[in-house]
C-alpha cells in the first residue's frame, strides 16, 4: 500500500478520438460489468498522459458511470499507477531476494548515479513512490518487487523491456538504447 | 520472445516446456499447429465434460499456483447445469518471489494456454474466461491478445468452436503491480474493477461466489496447460510420471547461490533436494557451503542445511514408523515437503550459501510483505510492517536481546487471524528463520550485523 497526495497537478487534457476508441474496445471485453474496465482504462490513461491526475480520475469515472472515489482508490492502491510525472524512460530495478543477493541495490544506485539522480533517499524500503526523476526529466529509477525472473538475477524492467543478468558495467550500453 | 537456449538436463522431462526451447519455435498459431497444437481441444469435444473432469481427477493433477489443490476436485465443485453463468480466470499474476515459469509460457507458448483453457472451459461449462496477467509482463499481454485473435480467426474461439455448438470468449486483463492480486479472491475483486481486498472464505469461495458472484474456477497458468497433456497422455500415464498423489511434471525454478540457476521441468518427486542442487543446478559456487533453502516460493518455510527431520512412513507390514531424514534427502514433491513442515508452493527454490546473513535475508522478505500487505486486516498490516522494522533495525545495529522472541511473537499473532493466506505467507518466513537460525538472530540482536555478504 502506498500513501499519496490527495490532489494532483491537473493537466489540461483532451482525450483524442483514437484513445477513446481504444477505451471503448476495452469496455467491450467486460460484457457483465463496465466497472471491470477501470484498470484497463487507467493503464491506457497513464500510457498516454504519463500519469493520472484528478482530471483523469474524474474523466474515467464519468466514462464508466462511477464515482471518482471508485477510480481514485485504485490509483492510490496499485503501485503501478502514479499521480505525478515520471521520466519518459522508467527504470524499474527488482529489489526482492534473489536479485538483492545478486547485488540489485548497488545496481539501482549505479543507475541513479549514471543519471544524476540523488541516491540519499535510497533506503532499503523506499521503493514504489515517490519516483525519483533525473534533472532533465528524461529518466526515473525505482525499486519494484520480484519481476518473476529470479533465475537471471539481477533484472530490471525498462519501459516494456526486461533486462536480465544486468551488470553495473553494462549500464552505459543499456542506457544508450533509450537515448532521448 | 525471450530467448531460451539451454538444452534439457537428462533428468528433465519436458511436457509443458517441450517446444518452447526448440530453435525456431515461435508464439504464432501456425507454429503451434505444426507441433500438434489444438488436437487435444478438438478431441475434448468428442468426450463428455464429466469424462474430462474424471480424467483430470484421475491424473492427480494438483494446482501449480501455490496451494497444490487437486484440480479435478476443484472443478467438480462447479455444478455444470445450475443455470448460472460460470467463469474461469487464469492466474497469470506470477509474483511469488522465486517463481518464474508462467512468464515463459505466456511469452513463448500462448497457444498452449489457450488450448488448455478451451478444454477446461468445456469441462466446467464456461462461455467467458479471463487471463489475468501482471502488468510487469507488458509484452506477454500483447502476445496473448494476438494469440487469442489468431485462435478466433481459425474458429477455435468465439461462437460454435470446432463446430461443436460450444461458445467461448477469452480476454486478457492486466494487473497493476500488486502482489496480493495473485490471491484468488483479490484477483477477482481486481477483475471487477474494485480495490483488490481479498474476500473472506467462507462464504466467498470462488467456486460458489466468484467473479460477479457466480461460480468461478481460478487456476494457475501452468495448471491449465497441464490439462492438455493429460488428455494427450491419458490420466494413467500422466499420473505415473509423478509421485503418488502429485501427478505429472513440476517446474522447479531455482535461483540464488547455485552455479546454474534456471527452471527445470521434472517429474514430480523425481529428485531430492541434493540432486536438484548438486546434479541439476551444478552445485554451489566454489568454496561455499550450503546454508539454507526456501523450497516453494518466498512464503514457504525455510529449510536449514544440517537439519534432520523426523517423518512418519509406512513400514512394509503397514505400521507407521518414524524415520530420520536429512534435509538434502527430502524429495521435491507436494507431500514430501509438507511432511517436513514446509511446502512445494509455487516451485520457487531459493538457495543460500554460507556467505548469507539470515537476518539480512529475512529482512529482504519482510520488506516485501510489508509493502504488499493490502492493509485490510490489522494483524497483517501492522504485523508485517513491525517485523520489517525490527529486522531493519537489527541490521543497523539497533537490536535488543528480546528481538528474536518479539519477532516470533508478532508472527505467531498474524497467522490464522486474517482474511487471506497472505497472513500465513508473511508469518512463515519470520517464524521459520527465527526458530531455525536462533543463534544468528540472537547474535545479530546483541552484537549488530556481521558484515553483510556481497557476491
Ligand atoms: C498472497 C498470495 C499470493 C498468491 N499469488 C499467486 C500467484 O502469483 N499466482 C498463482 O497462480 N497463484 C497465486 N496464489 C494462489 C491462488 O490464490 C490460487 O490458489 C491459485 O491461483 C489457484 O490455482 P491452482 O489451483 O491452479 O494452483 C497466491 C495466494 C496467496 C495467498
Ligand atoms: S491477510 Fe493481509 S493481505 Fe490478506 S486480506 Fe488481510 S491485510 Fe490483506
Ligand atoms: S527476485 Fe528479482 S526477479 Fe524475482
Amino acid at each position: 500500500m502506498q500513501s499519496q497526495a490527495t490532489t494532483t497537478n491537473r493537466q489540461a487534457v483532451t482525450v483524442p478520438a483514437d484513445l477513446e476508441a481504444e477505451m471503448d474496445e476495452m469496455i467491450s471485453h467486460y460484457p457483465v460489468s463496465k466497472r471491470s474496465a477501470s484498470l484497463p482504462l487507467l493503464h491506457l490513461w497513464q500510457n498516454h498522459f504519463g500519469y493520472i491526475d484528478d482530471g483523469g480520475v474524474e474523466w474515467i469515472a464519468r466514462k464508466l458511470e462511477l464515482q471518482p472515489i471508485n477510480i481514485l482508490e485504485l490509483v492510490t492502491f496499485y503501485p503501478w499507477f502514479r499521480q505525478q510525472a515520471a521520466g519518459k524512460t522508467v527504470i524499474r530495478v527488482c529489489r526482492t531476494l534473489s536479485c538483492a543477493m545478486a547485488g540489485s541495490e548497488d545496481l539501482k544506485n549505479s543507475f541513479c548515479k549514471a543519471l544524476k539522480i540523488p541516491t540519499d533517499h535510497a533506503g532499503n524500503g523506499d521503493h514504489g513512490a515517490p519516483e525519483e526523476v533525473s534533472p532533465d526529466g528524461e529518466y526515473s529509477v525505482e525499486f519494484v518487487e520480484c519481476l518473476a525472473s529470479c533465475g537471471s538475477a539481477p533484472v530490471c524492467l525498462i519501459n516494456d523491456d526486461l533486462h536480465e543478468n544486468v551488470s553495473e558495467t553494462a549500464i552505459p550500453e543499456i542506457l544508450s538504447q533509450y537515448k532521448k | 520472445m525471450i530467448s531460451l537456449t539451454r538444452p534439457p538436463h537428462p533428468k528433465e522431462r519436458r511436457v509443458i516446456f517441450e517446444n518452447i526451447f526448440k530453435p525456431g519455435y515461435a508464439p504464432d498459431i501456425d507454429t503451434y499447429i505444426s507441433h500438434g497444437g489444438y488436437e487435444q481441444a478438438r478431441k475434448a469435444f468428442t468426450m463428455t465434460p464429466e469424462e474430462i473432469i474424471n480424467i483430470v481427477k484421475a491424473s492427480n493433477l494438483r494446482g501449480r499456483g501455490g496451494a497444490a489443490f487437486p484440480t479435478g476436485v476443484k472443478w467438480s465443485f462447479i455444478k455444470r447445469e445450475d443455470g448460472k453463468p460460470h467463469y474461469i480466470v487464469v492466474n497469470g499474476d506470477e509474483s511469488e518471489p522465486g517463481t518464474f515459469k508462467d512468464r515463459y509460457i505466456l511469452h513463448n507458448d500462448p497457444h498452449q494456454l489457450i488450448e488448455g483453457l478451451i478444454i477446461s472451459a468445456f469441462a466446467v461449462n464456461v462461455q467467458l474466461a479471463y487471463i489475468y496477467i501482471r502488468c510487469e509482463f507488458p509484452k506477454a499481454a500483447k502476445i496473448m491478445t494476438q494469440a487469442i485473435k489468431e485462435a478466433k480467426e481459425r474458429g477455435f474461439l468465439g461462437k460454435n468452436i470446432f463446430g461443436s455448438g460450444f461458445d467461448l470468449d477469452i480476454y486478457v486483463h492486466q494487473g497493476a503491480g500488486a502482489y496480493i492480486c495473485g490471491e484468488e479472491t483479490s484477483l477477482l475483486e481486481s477483475l471487477e474493477g474494485k480495490r483488490p481486498y481479498p474476500r473472506i472464505k467462507p462464504p466467498y469461495f470462488p467456486a460458489v461466489l466468484g467473479l460477479y458472484m457466480s461460480p468461478t474456477v481460478v487456476n494457475n497458468v501452468e495448471t491449465i496447460c497441464h490439462v492438455k497433456h493429460i488428455l494427450r497422455l491419458g490420466a494413467e500415464e500422466y499420473a505415473k510420471m509423478g509421485s503418488p498423489g502429485d501427478g505429472g511434471t513440476r517446474t522447479l525454478c531455482v535461483s540464488g547461490d547455485v552455479m546454474n540457476p534456471g527452471f527445470y521441468e521434472l517429474p514430480a518427486g523425481a529428485v531430492t533436494l541434493k540432486e536438484l542442487i548438486y546434479d541439476i543446478c551444478g552445485g554451489l559456487k566454489p568454496g561455499r557451503k550450503l546454508k539454507a533453502v526456501i523450497p516453494g516460493g518466498s512464503s514457504a518455510k525455510v529449510m536449514r542445511a544440517e537439519e534432520v527431520y523426523k517423518v512418519k512412513t509406512k513400514a512394509e507390514d503397514g505400521t507407521m514408523v518414524e524415520k530420520e531424514l536429512a534435509m538434502l534427502d527430502v524429495v521435491m514433491d507436494a507431500n514430501s515437503l509438507a511432511a517436513v513442515g514446509t511446502m512445494i508452493g509455487s516451485g520457487g527454490v531459493i538457495v543460500m550459501d554460507d556467505t548469507r546473513s539470515m537476518v539480512w535475508t529475512l529482512n529482504n522478505l519482510n520488506l516485501f510483505y510489508a509493502h504488499e500487505s493490502c492493509g485490510q486486516c490489522t494483524p497483517c498490516r501492522e504485523g508485517s510492517l513491525w517485523m520489517a522494522k525490527m529486522t531493519t533495525r537489527m541490521l543497523h545495529g539497533g537490536g535488543v536481546a528480546t528481538d528474536p522472541d518479539t519477532l516470533k511473537n508478532v508472527a505467531d499473532n498474524i497467522a490464522g487471524r486474517t482474511v487471506c493466506a497472505f497472513g500465513e505467507a508473511c508469518a512463515w518466513p519470520t517464524q521459520s528463520f527465527v526458530i531455525k537460525f536462533r543463534d544468528e538472530f540472537a547474535q545479530t540482536a546483541q552484537n549488530g550485523p556481521s558484515a553483510p555478504a556481497k557476491v
